[in-house]
């Protein structure tokens, strides 16, 4: 397993304002898997995303992703475990429009203190994997949004991480657009030396997902390809 | 340069907009800075003039004299008192006044007229054309040929006019290594002359120029001139003395300081207020960074870092403006009274370290309270 998250709890305000984002949930990834998180918004997809990806603090739970428990990590060290474990992509890409696209996909090599010509000779192949060699001089603004979704992908992809989180990556797309990109990712970037786990609610991409966790209301509903929840 | 680093000169470089707003910025307060103190050094100096050019390590003084321009003349007895006084090497009397100068087409000039101790000459300046003992001739003046040469016709050695009432003629031209404040011509004459020719009280002597045998003998020196009821200054102390009078009892200070303040507060409003706005229009990917794995300090080292940045850059803009400013002043107007110190540079550079650091700080707290998590919830 890769990652295997245990009891997982989460709330946000003070009782007796106190909301339940998440409620015991549990489910582990294996290496090879397209694993999606779909449900209704507010079901609490983002949060456990922010949670099993060392993000957002949980009230109770653990998550151990290669061994590590990292919730046991320091601020820094589990800085440190994202930067040399996974790979994100967010829904709104989150790409520097004052770097080129091929500055922006070495970001995450250069945060690993890589020296800058190797980390921009890494970023050039993977803009190559991704199919936007020819656009690496230009500032993601003039791409279109299905090449800044590729520009993501690639920024994700460069280190190499053995654990990539995607978050609604085909929100800001048109369907055939957000097909071509989770087809792509499924065919190109999945291995079996790393895990995809992506939260959607965009059922048009539900068939390229290897399983799939429906929730709602913060726990994780049984059935319909669904893991288990305790 | 760290790849870090370089990603957040690249950040600020290329938002051309903000970038050039905080280098105006910081350099037009660096530019008002730098012109305001620098004036104001000029002044200073320029007003300490005779004490510069004189040369002599010790002045003795009526206690209320505060410049070298307003001198109270002093009984002859002094000299002697002075001259008795053990570590003592040396003690000449020396005149400062002012001449009116009727010039040959009939017009009237006010002229510095500096008297030297006939036997040595001491504080004598330095000969650029004639002979120094012409000095000694019946009506002869030394003329300095500084920025208001001119003003007495440009006179030539055997030029001669009126000074009140009294035949000058010129027998040398000198040179100084500061000219005075107040733009008037200097000539050098011996203290007999200057003590004859121009109206006077019934003291004499402006100042005594002294020369301590040792270093170690001034303190005693000052203490006996002290019992005698009068001040005794080295020229460094008479130098501060005249720094005071013009910083504080002048007004001249104050306002100087309140304009450099201003301008420290301009630079400081508009570089934070820039850099805030920049931090804040990359804030949600500094979050982004942070989510993939940079640490607080990281982030907190490219702010710094481009704040620094912004600020050598205004600081290196705003004083190649300020010296250019002043070095033009000083071709066009004639005694233009400013000056570039490494006080002022200093004191400028402060300022802007101030200001880098605020525009850090105000960055640096909206980017270490941004929270990944943000990130995700869009």
């Amino acid at each position: 397993m890769i990652l295997t998250a245990r009891d997982i709890t989460k709330s946000f305000g003070e009782a007796p304002n106190q909301a339940y984002a998440l409620r015991d949930v549990s489910f582990a990834v294996d290496f090879g898997e397209m694993l999606y998180i779909v449900g209704p918004s507010g079901s609490g997809k983002t949060t456990l995303l922010s949670i099993i990806s060392g993000i957002l603090r949980p009230d109770d739970g653990d998550v151990v992703v290669k061994d590590t428990d990292i919730w046991k990590l320091g601020s820094d060290a589990l800085a440190g475990f994202r930067l040399q474990t996974i790979g994100f992509v967010f829904q709104d890409y989150h790409l520097f429009p004052r770097l080129t696209t091929l500055e922006n996909v070495a970001i995450p090599l250069i945060l690993r203190r890589e020296p800058w010509d190797k980390s921009l000779a890494a970023a050039r192949k993977t803009l190559q994997i991704v199919g936007l060699a020819e656009k690496e001089s230009l500032p993601p603004y003039k791409l279109s949004g299905g090449e800044q979704q590729r520009v993501a992908i690639a920024r994700a992809i460069v280190a190499q991480p053995d654990l990539l989180i995607f978050d609604e990556p085909t929100a800001s797309l048109d369907g055939d657009t957000g097909r071509k990109i989770v087809a792509f990712v499924k065919e190109h970037i999945l291995n079996t030396q790393r895990a995809i786990i992506i939260v959607t609610h965009d059922s048009r991409i539900y068939e390229y997902a290897t399983r799939i966790i429906r929730m709602e209301d913060g726990r994780i509903v049984p059935g319909a390809g669904a893991d288990h929840e305790k | 340069m760290n790849g870090l680093l370089r990603i957040a000169l690249k950040l600020l470089l290329n938002d051309k907009g903000k970038f050039a707003t905080l280098v105006i910025g910081i350099t037009f307060s660096v530019f008002l800075m730098m012109q305001m103190t620098s004036m104001f050094s000029g002044i200073l100096y320029q007003s300490a003039s005779n004490i510069v050019n004189v040369g002599a390590r010790m002045w003795v003084m009526d206690p209320a004299v505060q410049t070298p321009q307003n001198s109270i003349p002093m009984p002859n007895y002094v000299l002697d008192a002075v001259r008795s006084i053990p570590g003592v090497k040396f003690a000449v009397p020396f005149y400062v006044g002012a001449g009116l100068v009727k010039l040959n087409d009939g017009t009237y000039q006010s002229a510095t007229i500096i008297g030297l101790d006939d036997a040595s000459l001491f504080g004598r300046p330095t000969i650029i054309s004639g002979n120094i003992l012409d000095i000694y001739k019946n009506n002869a003046f030394i003329m300095v040929k500084d920025a208001n040469y001119a003003k007495l016709g440009s006179p030539k050695i055997g030029t001669s006019f009126e000074i009140n009432d009294h035949r000058a003629v010129v027998v040398a031209l000198a040179h100084t290594p500061v000219s005075g404040l107040f733009g008037l011509p200097t000539l050098y004459t011996t203290y007999n002359r200057a003590t004859q020719d121009l109206p006077s009280t019934r003291y004499l002597i402006s100042y005594l120029l002294v020369q301590p045998k040792s270093t170690r003998d001034i303190a005693a020196i000052e203490q006996q001139v002290k019992q005698l009821g009068y001040l005794a200054l080295t020229d460094q102390q008479f130098i501060a003395r005249n720094d005071r009078f013009y910083e504080f009892q002048t007004g001249m200070g104050t306002n100087i300081l309140i304009m450099t303040l201003i301008s420290f507060l301009v630079g400081l409003s508009i570089a934070g207020e820039t850099f805030y706005m920049f931090v804040l229009d990359n804030l949600e990917h500094f979050g982004a960074l942070k989510a993939i794995g940079a640490k607080s300090g990281e982030l907190i080292q490219m702010i710094v870092f481009q704040s620094l940045v912004v600020g050598f850059l205004g600081f290196g803009f705003g004083v190649l403006l300020s010296s250019t400013m002043i070095a033009i002043g000083k071709m066009k107007i004639a005694n233009y009274a400013a000056m570039v110190t490494y006080e002022n540079l200093f004191l400028a550079l402060i300022m802007v370290l101030i200001i880098s650091a605020f525009s850090s700080y105000i960055g640096i707290r909206k980017v270490i309270r941004i929270d990944p998590f943000d990130v995700f919830r869009g």
